[in-house]
């Protein structure tokens, strides 16, 4: 008999378990108490520490260093699942896996992994990952932070912006990227170098006003000749911008995840209130208007979803995975946006209340097309990659 | 110390259930199943216990082949194995016949403790914990805030509408937990990983040597006669305070028997 190979998006049985130990997660744990904590904008401590508990920073790391032995893709359907309830607290454990402990993991020493991936795993510890000056974001080459090795020590100078979980009560390190030196041809040296929490000279500012993403931790980070031990240099010395890419391409995948999940949001709620909501004698959800709207909406969120499950399934078999993780990013980040925008209009004037989740939803969507590279990085991206 | 944590798959709670007209038995594919929310407290109770004392956390259920969904959910909690009884002779089996059931397996295997969650959210009769104490002549302890257990005793706090009990029987005992007593925690996936793993025993009437006119809708003592969709919820009533307001409200809680 001829083997046939066809496409299988079903998820097996153990990740099916994980997203509904998440979805009940979100539903129990963070959907009663997150509706205040945004108005106030207050990082969801409790939250974080019972997510920590139920081993969800550890889930793509293996056993021995305190990880959950699951892969990169279990991580994406949390991401899932709790943004679909809300995205500071997604956002707060995928910049705390992908970006705090996974430099570690990936290129740290043994040493440092022993050091900190027990802990990062755990959710103790959160770790940032400093690389936005407030000169740059996407022009990650343009790095004006230096350190400079005396002796055994880097003296480090500089600032960062827009630095996620970089000054919560779980902060441990801010691994930041910073010019070392000049490589033969004439470029910056990159390199990342791990900062401990409390070294002196590092100053944390008080954390941004922003628009959405209100309970996620993000402050801009000063260094002032600040000294860390040689040792603490994370990955070989000029690997620093390169690393950071591998680490990028792979947290598109994530953003588009978590997009994927803000999108179902929006459908969820809408689906919810349209069935509820009676004008003219009747459910809104019965007119056409209001009900091709929410069908637009799942497709949105399905066709995202079918995106990211591409791209992480190649990524975890081993293939090239830059373009999937570009089309996954750029069409669940748009799907985001969309849904956001139809959730809130099917709402009417509740949806521009803070009562409503689709409101949060609404703020929340915007940064999914700026953050972990703009829509326009995607665009190019996918065009590159292409051959344009 | 052994323990076995009776559970229950039962519809999601906050579905809307449905009976099937032919034999007025719940329609269980029409709705998500879940494991009895109750029952999660027991199986809480029982890892923490065995993390006290050491000993094996078995879980027993009843129930038809998705059932043991529920099983793999208490073992990615962290219980040991698994006991599910299934056979096609259960449909429709009571309280009376599922007690049956449950002594039976209970029989096949080694325990100090039997834990149960307080009621099942579907079925609502909160009697199976005693009856199943009953035939195997065990003792037992019911509704249990807080479970102690020191050498070959169990110590059961109770609350009750009359104040506080202290219950406490020696081992073998089964006892019956309301949710009160801890959180439940959720499953890791390591745990998940790990549950595909554990060992589950499947066992049907004829390895328990019940017939099958002591179980299901033959064997069972009670049965429905008739049933009706819940009447549509009616409007609430308004008050209006015209300085009489809670004098009126004191009338109408006292009118439906409230105070």
């Amino acid at each position: 008999m001829v083997e046939v190979r066809v496409v299988d998006m079903r998820l097996s049985e153990e990740y099916e378990a994980l997203r509904k130990t998440v979805a009940e997660f979100a539903h129990d744990v963070v959907a009663p108490v997150i509706g205040e904590l945004y108005e106030r904008g207050e990082f969801p401590a409790d939250v974080v520490r019972q997510m920590g508990r139920l081993g969800l920073f550890g889930l793509p790391f293996p056993e021995e260093y305190g990880g959950m032995g699951g892969d990169y893709f279990a991580l994406c359907l949390a991401l899932e699942e709790l943004a679909r309830v809300d995205s500071s607290v997604a956002i707060t454990l995928e910049a705390g896996v992908s970006l705090g402990a996974m430099p570690i993991y990936r290129f740290g020493t043994e040493e440092q992994r022993r050091e900190w991936l027990p802990r990062l795993a755990a959710g103790e510890v959160l770790g940032a990952f400093g690389l936005t000056e407030p000169g740059g974001g996407t022009d990650a080459g343009a790095t004006r932070t230096t350190a400079v090795l005396d002796g055994d020590t880097w003296v480090i100078n500089g600032s960062k912006a827009f630095i996620t979980n970089s000054g919560t009560e779980f902060t441990g390190f801010v691994t930041v990227t910073a010019v070392t030196g000049q490589r033969p041809d004439g470029g910056k040296e990159i390199s990342s170098i791990l900062v401990p929490a409390g070294t002196p000279g590092f100053s944390v500012a008080p954390g941004y006003s922003k628009v959405g993403w209100r309970c996620s931790d993000t402050h801009e980070l000063s260094f002032t000749d600040v000294r860390v031990p040689a040792a603490n240099l994370v990955g070989e010395r000029g690997r620093g911008y390169a690393q950071f890419l591998q680490i990028l391409d792979e947290g598109r995948i994530a953003i588009a995840a978590l997009s994927t999940g803000l999108a179902q949001g929006c459908v969820d709620e809408s689906v919810r209130y349209a069935n509820t909501r009676e004008a003219f004698g009747r459910p809104i959800g019965r007119n056409q208007a209001v009900a091709f709207m929410v069908a637009d909406m799942e497709v949105r969120a399905s066709t995202s979803r079918l995106a990211y499950y591409d791209a992480a399934s190649r990524m975890l078999r081993g293939e090239p995975f830059k373009r999937q993780a570009a089309v996954a990013k750029l069409v669940a980040s748009e799907a985001a946006m969309d849904n956001a925008r139809a959730a809130t209009q099917v709402h009417g004037g509740y949806g521009f209340t803070n009562d409503y989740a689709v409101g949060r939803f609404y703020r929340d969507a915007k940064i999914l097309e700026i953050g972990e590279g703009t829509s326009e990085v995607q665009r190019m991206l996918i065009a590159r990659e292409l051959g344009l | 110390m052994n323990i076995v944590v009776c559970v229950k798959q039962v519809p999601d709670s906050w579905a809307e259930k449905k009976l099937n007209p032919s034999d007025s038995t719940l329609d269980r594919d029409s709705v998500d199943a879940v494991m009895n929310e109750l029952d999660e407290y027991a199986v809480e109770e029982a890892l923490v216990l065995q993390e006290a004392h050491g000993g094996e956390v078995t879980i027993l259920t009843m129930g038809p082949e998705k059932a043991g969904e529920t099983i793999r959910k208490a073992l990615s909690m962290g219980a040991d194995k698994g006991v599910h009884v299934v056979d096609a002779g259960l449909h429709g089996s009571d309280a009376v016949a599922t007690s049956a059931v449950l002594a039976k397996a209970l029989g096949t295997l080694e325990w100090d403790l039997v834990i149960f969650g307080i009621e099942s959210t579907d079925a609502r009769m909160s009697v199976v914990p005693a009856m199943v104490a009953e035939r195997l002549g065990s003792p037992q302890l019911s509704f249990a805030t807080k479970v102690d257990v020191a050498d070959s005793t169990v110590t059961i706090q109770r609350q009750t509408e009359y104040g506080f009990d202290t219950v406490e029987a020696k081992t073998p005992a089964v006892v019956s937990v309301v949710e009160k007593i801890n959180e439940p925690r959720y499953p890791s996936f390591k745990g998940i990983m790990a549950a595909k793993k554990k060992p589950v025993t499947t066992l049907t009437l004829a390895d328990l040597g019940l017939g099958a006119d002591e179980v299901g809708l033959a064997g069972s003592w009670s049965a429905v006669d008739e049933f009706a969709a819940r009447p549509p919820r009616q409007a609430g009533s308004v008050v209006k305070d015209e300085g009489d307001g809670g004098v009126k409200i004191a009338e109408y809680l006292a009118g439906q028997k409230f105070i």
